[in-house]
């Protein structure tokens, strides 16, 4: 039945480690990882808590087909109350602990309570403890994860830890896996962090089982990975370009938000893109990307990795960066090149490399400092502030050194660590913030791609584009093509995405399959390995119960319909350039139309005639 | 003729698919830790490197073992074990130079790679062709004819 039906409950205040049985009943409505998890949370604790009090609960969740054969079956999300916005939230990782904590025999690990002093959950299979982590506290997550393989002496160890910036209070810190997979938005890592628990240990040698039926699902997943082989966007693309596939498609659509989302065109696309990744450089004769590389089960394997021309400023004498690491990913690339004005594939690299190190959430730190730097431009930042630092737009300097310190939480860093909301409410230019409750917009203009505005108003988690990402449909025509320009029929896509994505990041899969799967693809493998007779339809409800689950949790935590807007920017300034030149994002003449087919009242307030009907 | 596993590395992602497909034919489940087939990750490098028992003609653990429990499978060519016959005493594991007989504290007995039977489950599984099943004489063909090429007027 692909669930252990077993989750370990860690209380950090008393310091015990439980097992106890997984609620059945709950799994057959929600699956797994981000639904089964939300309905945790959701009915665990009161959505009004301070997020970083010992109140907020943390839970790491796999989906049932984590840790099985089905292609990208390796994913697990962390699932909390968020700092950064005050909602629900949900960041998914994929890389190798998923599957490990699945072998150690667990659906899931609930965080609460707080620890007196730094610890570390050590899991081997049936046996679970906190260890001190005194001595990890203060580490990045590269040394923490090399001093735990070091102190264990196990080489097979898998790992998932905050890093020094998540110690010292940024606000969108995730949890890093396997060096450089990352549960990275919405500030899971400085929940984690602020709970006195640096990392998770795991080593799992029991074996995933429990498939219904084994035969059937050995047969759905063979046919489902012929798909994403044959696919050109899984089989070609995302291998070899990686996610940056898309930098110079959406620049040319225009829709590639640029200085602060000022403009909605990058002039040095073509020096940040995966085509510029591919091609070798002077100084060594290599190119920035070494090769690919998959997470735990992945047939498809869009993971970068990457090193810096070892002649770049940014590590001269500094050996530590000198290796191969996790390389840009599009969000990565965009937030902090052409968001930024920066167009060093080298310094963008390094800032990557220096998020992963310790551990924060390249979109939103790009944002930020891109927030930083308008702000700079106009005088209301000046070098007092920044600590001698020239934030102008299109300096590599300035974006490597304010990378360096929010990782310590050190100077101007603490700042930047606070994101762009706060940062430009301190200093009087709330406008400046380009950010949907409190979260950074990811790399979608919404003036050229109308669908992604109501998208990032509606999200659960703020600002984000893996919520429903209709770009699919708007830009890459899957699986059907709809008019970037055009709002009528997107409060449906909309919706359609949104449910159909909670569902897939409720099984243990990669949401980047659905460029090439639909349900029709995915509900099969479910169902083969999971009872409770799964097809697409009843994914599409439990995606919808999932949606609204959330929904819930966020009113009841106190945001409203005004949260459900965007930035006057977009709004009101029409893109300059492109095929959306003259365009603003038409929001209003979407969201009343979504409210409505949603079941929900004209304020956005699920019915209890909606709630009832999917049984939330 | 025989067949032997090809490893190429260079086409490896590290999606450890061999490893599931391994454990799923030998133990029912899918468990990594379970398999006789191991993906190694050279992070510094950023390169992955597939690695299994290569069925040698004098095998160390076959002449190893006190039981006789490795046995020459004659129409795999595969040196396999015999579980009923192992006794679990490990010297296999010590006589193997390349690592590839281990313990499983689970059965008490070794595991090491069988070839399947000759249909690999490894070799079926991997995406990328970094694992394949071809002539044991000629598995250093793709790369002859890769040099070849070289040769040919252009």
């Amino acid at each position: 039945m692909a669930w252990t039906k077993k989750i370990l409950r860690v209380n950090l205040t008393d310091g015990t480690c439980k097992a106890e049985p997984l609620n059945m009943d709950w799994a057959l409505k929600y699956l797994g990882q981000r639904g089964l998890a939300s309905k945790y949370l959701a009915e665990e604790i009161n959505p009004k808590i301070d997020a970083l009090s010992p109140a907020n609960k943390l839970i790491m969740a796999t989906g049932p087909l984590t840790g099985t054969m089905a292609a990208t079956g390796g994913r697990y999300s962390v699932i909390t109350k968020s700092p950064l916005t005050g909602t629900i939230a949900c960041s998914n990782s994929g890389g190798f602990i998923g599957n490990e904590i699945k072998n150690a025999g667990f659906d899931m690990i609930i965080f609460e309570g707080r620890s007196p002093t730094p610890v570390y959950l050590y899991l081997e299979n049936d046996s679970a403890e906190l260890l001190s982590a005194t001595a990890l506290w203060g580490k990045s997550v590269w040394e923490t994860d090399e001093l735990l393989h070091t102190m264990h002496q196990d080489p097979l160890l898998r790992i998932a830890c905050v890093g020094r910036s998540a110690e010292q209070g940024c606000l969108y810190a995730g949890v890093v896996n396997d060096l450089h997979r990352a549960a990275g938005r919405s500030g899971v890592g400085t929940v984690m962090a602020s709970k006195n628990l640096k990392a998770v240990a795991v080593r799992g040698t029991k074996g995933v089982g429990n498939i219904r039926d084994a035969k059937q699902f050995m047969k759905a997943t063979q046919t489902a990975k012929r798909v994403l082989a044959g696919n050109p966007v899984t089989g070609e693309g995302l291998p070899k370009m990686g996610t940056q596939v898309l930098m110079n498609v959406i620049n040319e659509v225009g829709a590639m938000p640029t200085r602060n989302m000022r403009e909605v065109q990058f002039e040095g696309a073509n020096r940040i893109s995966a085509e510029a990744m591919h091609i070798p450089r002077e100084s060594d004769g290599k190119p920035n990307l070494t090769t690919n590389a998959a997470c735990f089960g992945c047939t498809i394997a869009c993971g970068r990795i990457s090193t810096i021309d070892p002649k770049h400023y940014t590590i001269v004498n500094k050996p530590e960066y000198m290796g191969a690491n996790g390389g840009l990913e599009f969000e990565a690339a965009w937030a902090l090149g052409s968001d930024t004005g920066v167009d060093d594939l080298d310094a963008l690299t390094y800032a990557n490399f220096i998020c992963n190190e310790d551990g924060f959430d390249p979109i939103s730190f790009g944002s930020t400092v891109a927030a930083a730097m308008e702000m700079y431009e106009i005088g209301a930042l000046t070098k007092a502030d920044t600590g001698g630092i020239e934030m102008k737009f299109g300096s590599a300097e300035a974006l490597t050194r304010a990378a360096e310190l929010v990782a310590k939480g050190e100077g101007f860093g603490r700042e930047l660590a606070l994101g762009s909301k706060r940062l430009c409410e301190k200093y009087g230019h709330p406008e400046l913030s380009m950010t949907v409750k409190g979260q950074e917009f990811p790399a979608y203009d919404p003036r050229g791609i109308q669908g992604m505005g109501l998208t990032y108003a509606t999200s659960n988690r703020g600002a984000c584009h893996l919520r429903s990402y209709t770009v699919s449909s708007e830009i890459l025509g899957v699986p059907i093509k709809t008019d970037p320009l055009e709002t009528d029929g997107k409060p449906e896509l909309v919706k359609a995405f949104q449910d159909a994505t909670a569902a897939v990041d409720s099984t243990g899969l990669c949401v980047f399959t659905t460029f090439a799967w639909t349900l029709e693809d995915i509900a099969p493998q479910v169902d083969a390995a999971c009872d409770g007779g799964w097809s697409s339809e009843s994914m599409m409800e439990a995606g919808e119960r999932i949606w609204n689950l959330e929904r819930q949790f966020n009113l009841d935590a106190g945001l409203t319909k005004a949260d459900d807007t965007l930035p006057k920017r977009l709004l009101k300034d029409a893109a300059k350039t492109g095929p959306a030149k003259g365009r603003v994002n038409d929001l209003h003449k979407m969201l009343p139309h979504y409210y409505e087919i949603r079941g929900w009242t004209t304020d956005g307030v699920p019915t209890a005639a909606t709630m009832n009907r999917l049984g939330v | 003729m025989h067949k032997a596993l090809q490893l190429e590395p260079e086409k490896c992602t590290g999606c450890l698919q061999c490893e599931m497909a391994c454990s799923y034919e030998n133990e029912s489940v899918f468990n990594p830790s379970k398999s006789r087939i191991k993906v190694f990750t050279f992070h510094d490098e950023g390169r992955f490197a597939p690695y299994t028992c290569s069925q040698c003609s004098e095998a160390w653990c076959l002449h190893a073992c006190p039981v006789e429990a490795i046995v020459i499978n004659q129409k795999t060519g595969a040196k396999e074990v015999i579980e009923d016959i192992c006794v679990g005493c490990k010297v296999c594991t010590i006589a193997c130079p390349f690592g590839t007989v281990n313990y499983n504290s689970d059965s008490g007995k070794v595991i090491k790679c069988d070839l399947c039977g000759g249909e690999p489950a490894c070799a079926e599984a991997c995406p990328t062709g970094a694992i394949t099943y071809v002539d044991a004489d000629h598995t250093g063909l793709a790369r002859m004819k890769a040099h070849a090429s070289q040769s040919i007027p252009k």
